[in-house]
């Protein structure tokens, strides 16, 4: 837990999904602006429950359902958001984004450029992403860099109970669309790549005791989970537990940043790790042409290039449509996350 | 239980209290709602011949008794992810795919497309296969539960997003079309894909361009946990076509030869170059939306009555009988299948995985 987070006073223990389904909870009690909608999210709780008992709580006209109908509920959130609410739209799966892309897109991305600030798109959209889940192709996709890609979106991805609650309701407060993608490999617990062994649940991780009350981590803040001196590894959302045990069963002296935010990027904690470090390793799940992972090495490169002292690397999904069988050949496992890291500590002398 | 199309059976939504307007003003009152253009004949009831009756009991059996092993196969991990099963809808793929031309016209569904697999004779250890994700799947293993076709067959796949099949059919239709082949594409969707905007750009295109297509909505009361009452303002789902005259019939899904029957009238004013027309098969799913689903927005009494009281296969079953088709022989027909679908499954579970360089091929037709 990173500091200057208001007081939080008593927490609970919460998986992934309870501390989304809190966050939105706290907000919706504190603001009559915020309503919840989204496929089967009011009268059946959300398909992953991460809305259950907010239709109880707060009425069908705060929680409700909507048709089968993606481009129509992000555009409704647009409408809904310009009058001044606050709508929190559910895409069921990442992979659903696409039909409602141009209403993101052109309407909510470019509400506020176009109005020259008059007027504003505060809406958030949360949505399942990842694989890990044997969804095949339309149920595991990692869009995220479409997002980053378009400009006036934010792209928010935690990867704890504890973040994912501060960092929702940062996002439903923040005055500018978001995009929150909820890794839904670890909703459960912080699986951690190994997927012939049992997932650790989240009661068994300090990040699951979550506050009780209010309390929002700033967006454009990466969370150093490991400091150390060998090699910055950078990451986001399933991938960070992968990535730090990897870095635990290697014992290398690796500081690992969990990035929470992709834009706003902290690029001030990744460039003072790099430099510290001299090198760089970059990890997603996501197909690794035009993916973050491009964005995040070019600006390393940029703003570290006399530091380093080896190319950096890429760990990330292949190039291909998400397979239906082989999904653990296709997931960037632990034995890619060491060979990427051996192959980033070799020196430049070429001595291992 | 055909339908009319346009027999308005609610009262008409009263307006807003309205000044009346002014006695000078011309008057143009709307004509009453008269039908202004043909319409289909009323579908019959199909007369099957015996012969067809076994053909019809044999394929609603053998797709009950494949989806019930899908389902303990998924139960022992042999299946993953999404598995989304046909049990209750038999009668709606039967009674529809036996009235088509194999020869010409196409099909394309969504994601619960097991049984439309299975109506056309394709080889259930294949699509068992495709299940497991096995390289002898018919998709070899790249596809799953949710994406299967049938070059052979003309089966343009089980497709997972929503919706997104409907324009791809107006699409096999327009190249019907083209061609001259006289085929006309089945396009198969829910009750909850219904709802998507697109569908309404391909109704407008089809009718447009007048072409040769049966769009058919499985209706089976809920997509996922929604029924179709809390997803849809106008719920009489034959009527979404009416806007762009598209005309629609409301038939009895759970019979296999009303279903038949309303395939004859659709397939006559298809062919003969009217456009489309819309078919809402009126279903019941059994089993959760998909092998995850706990279903707990509807009651166990709610199923278990359907089942009692409507069942396709208990129907046709007193078909036979009436035909003179004896207990026996019915009991033997099913033990057949339950071998049939026993190998189907072995195999499933025996063949190998893909090769890993498989991930890599039919991305594109270079590798890059
Ligand atoms: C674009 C899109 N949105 C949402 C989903 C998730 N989803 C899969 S099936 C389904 C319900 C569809 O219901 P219906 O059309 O009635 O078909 P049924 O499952 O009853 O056969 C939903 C919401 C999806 N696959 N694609
Ligand atoms: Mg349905």
């Amino acid at each position: 837990m990173s500091k200057g987070e208001e007081n939080k006073g008593a927490t609970t223990q919460r998986n992934m999904i309870q501390a989304i389904n809190n966050a939105m909870d706290v907000c919706m009690e504190r603001d009559d602006n915020v309503c919840v909608f989204g496929e089967d999210v009011g009268y059946y709780g959300g398909v992953f429950r991460a809305t259950a008992g907010l239709q109880e709580k707060y009425g069908k006209t705060r929680s409700f359902d909507t048709p089968i109908n993606e481009c129509g509920i992000i555009g409704v959130a647009v409408g809904m958001a310009a009058y001044g609410m606050r709508p929190v739209a559910e895409i069921q799966f990442a992979d659903y984004i696409y039909p409602g892309l141009d209403q993101l897109v052109s309407e909510a991305a470019r509400l506020r450029y176009r109005s020259a600030g008059e007027f504003t798109s505060p809406l958030t959209i949360r949505t399942p992403f990842g694989g890990g889940i044997f969804g095949g192709q339309t149920h595991s996709q990692s869009p995220e860099s479409i997002f980053t890609h378009v400009c006036g979106v934010k792209t928010v991805i935690p990867s704890t109970p504890y973040d994912a609650k501060g960092l929702l309701i940062a996002a439903i407060e923040d005055p500018d669309p978001v995009v929150f993608f909820e890794p839904k490999r670890i909703y459960n617990g912080p699986f951690d790549g190994h997927y012939d062994t049992p997932v650790l649940p989240w009661s068994k991780h300090p990040a699951s005791e979550v506050p009780d009350g209010h309390y929002a981590i700033p967006l454009g803040k990466a969370n150093v989970l490991r400091e150390g001196s060998a090699v910055t590894m950078l990451c986001y959302g399933t991938m960070v537990h992968v990535t730090a045990a990897a870095v635990e069963e290697l014992g290398i002296d690796a500081e690992v940043i969990d990035l929470r935010t992709l834009l706003p990027l902290d690029m001030e904690t990744i460039e003072a790790s790099v430099k510290k470090t001299g090198r760089c390793v970059i990890v997603h799940e996501a197909t690794r042409t035009s993916g973050f992972g491009a964005e995040l090495s070019a600006l390393v490169q940029e703003r570290c290039f006399y530091h380093l002292e080896a190319p950096i690397e890429r760990v990330t999904g292949y190039d291909t449509p998400y397979p239906h069988s082989l999904e653990w050949a296709y997931f960037p496992g632990p034995v890619r996350l060491r060979l990427a890291i051996e192959r980033v500590m070799e020196d430049v002398s070429g001595n291992v | 239980m055909a339908k009319a199309p346009a027999s308005p059976k609610r009262a008409p939504r009263k307006s807003p209290a309205k000044k009346p307007p002014a006695k000078s003003a011309a008057r143009k009152s709307a004509a009453p709602a008269a039908p202004n253009r043909e319409r289909p004949a009323e579908p019959d009831r199909y007369t099957a011949s015996k012969d067809e009756l076994l053909e019809y009991y044999r394929q609603m059996l053998l797709i009950r008794r494949f989806e019930e092993k899908a389902g303990q196969l998924y139960g022992l991990g042999l299946i993953g992810g999404f598995c989304h099963l046909y049990i209750g809808q038999e009668a709606v793929a039967v009674g529809l795919q036996s009235a088509l031309d194999n020869d010409k016209d196409s099909v394309i569904t969504g994601y619960r497309d097991h049984g439309h697999m299975l109506a056309y004779g394709l080889d259930p250890k294949v699509i068992m296969a495709e299940l497991t994700g096995r390289a002898a799947g018919i998709a070899q293993g790249k596809g799953g539960s949710m994406h299967m076709f049938s070059v052979e067959k003309r089966f343009y796949g089980g497709h997972g997003i929503v919706g997104a099949q409907v324009p791809l059919g107006s699409g096999l239709a327009f190249a019907h079309k083209y061609r001259g082949d006289g085929g006309v594409c089945l396009a198969y969707f829910g009750d909850g894909a219904a709802n998507q905007g697109q569908v309404y750009e391909a109704f407008n295109m089809a009718e447009l361009w007048k072409l040769p297509i049966i769009f058919v909505i499985e209706n089976n009361q809920y997509a996922m946990g929604t029924s179709v009452n809390r997803s849809s303002a106008e719920d009489q789902l034959y009527r979404r076509g009416e806007s762009f005259r598209i005309p629609g019939l409301q038939i009895n899904g759970m019979d296999v030869l009303e279903v038949r029957g309303a395939a004859e009238v659709a397939l006559d004013w298809v062919r003969s170059g009217k456009g489309p027309i819309l078919l809402e098969l009126k279903t019941y799913r059994y089993r959760g939306h998909s092998m995850s689903d706990p279903a707990k927005y509807r009651s166990r009494e709610e199923v278990q009555s359907v089942r009692e009281k409507s069942d396709p296969i208990e129907a046709i079953k007193k078909e036979l009988e009436a035909a003179g088709v004896s207990a026996e022989d019915m009991k033997a027909t099913d033990k057949e299948i339950k071998a049939i679908v026993a190998e189907a499954a072995d195999f499933a579970e025996s063949s190998p995985e893909p090769h890993p360089d498989e991930l890599y091929t039919d991305v594109l037709v270079e590798q890059y």
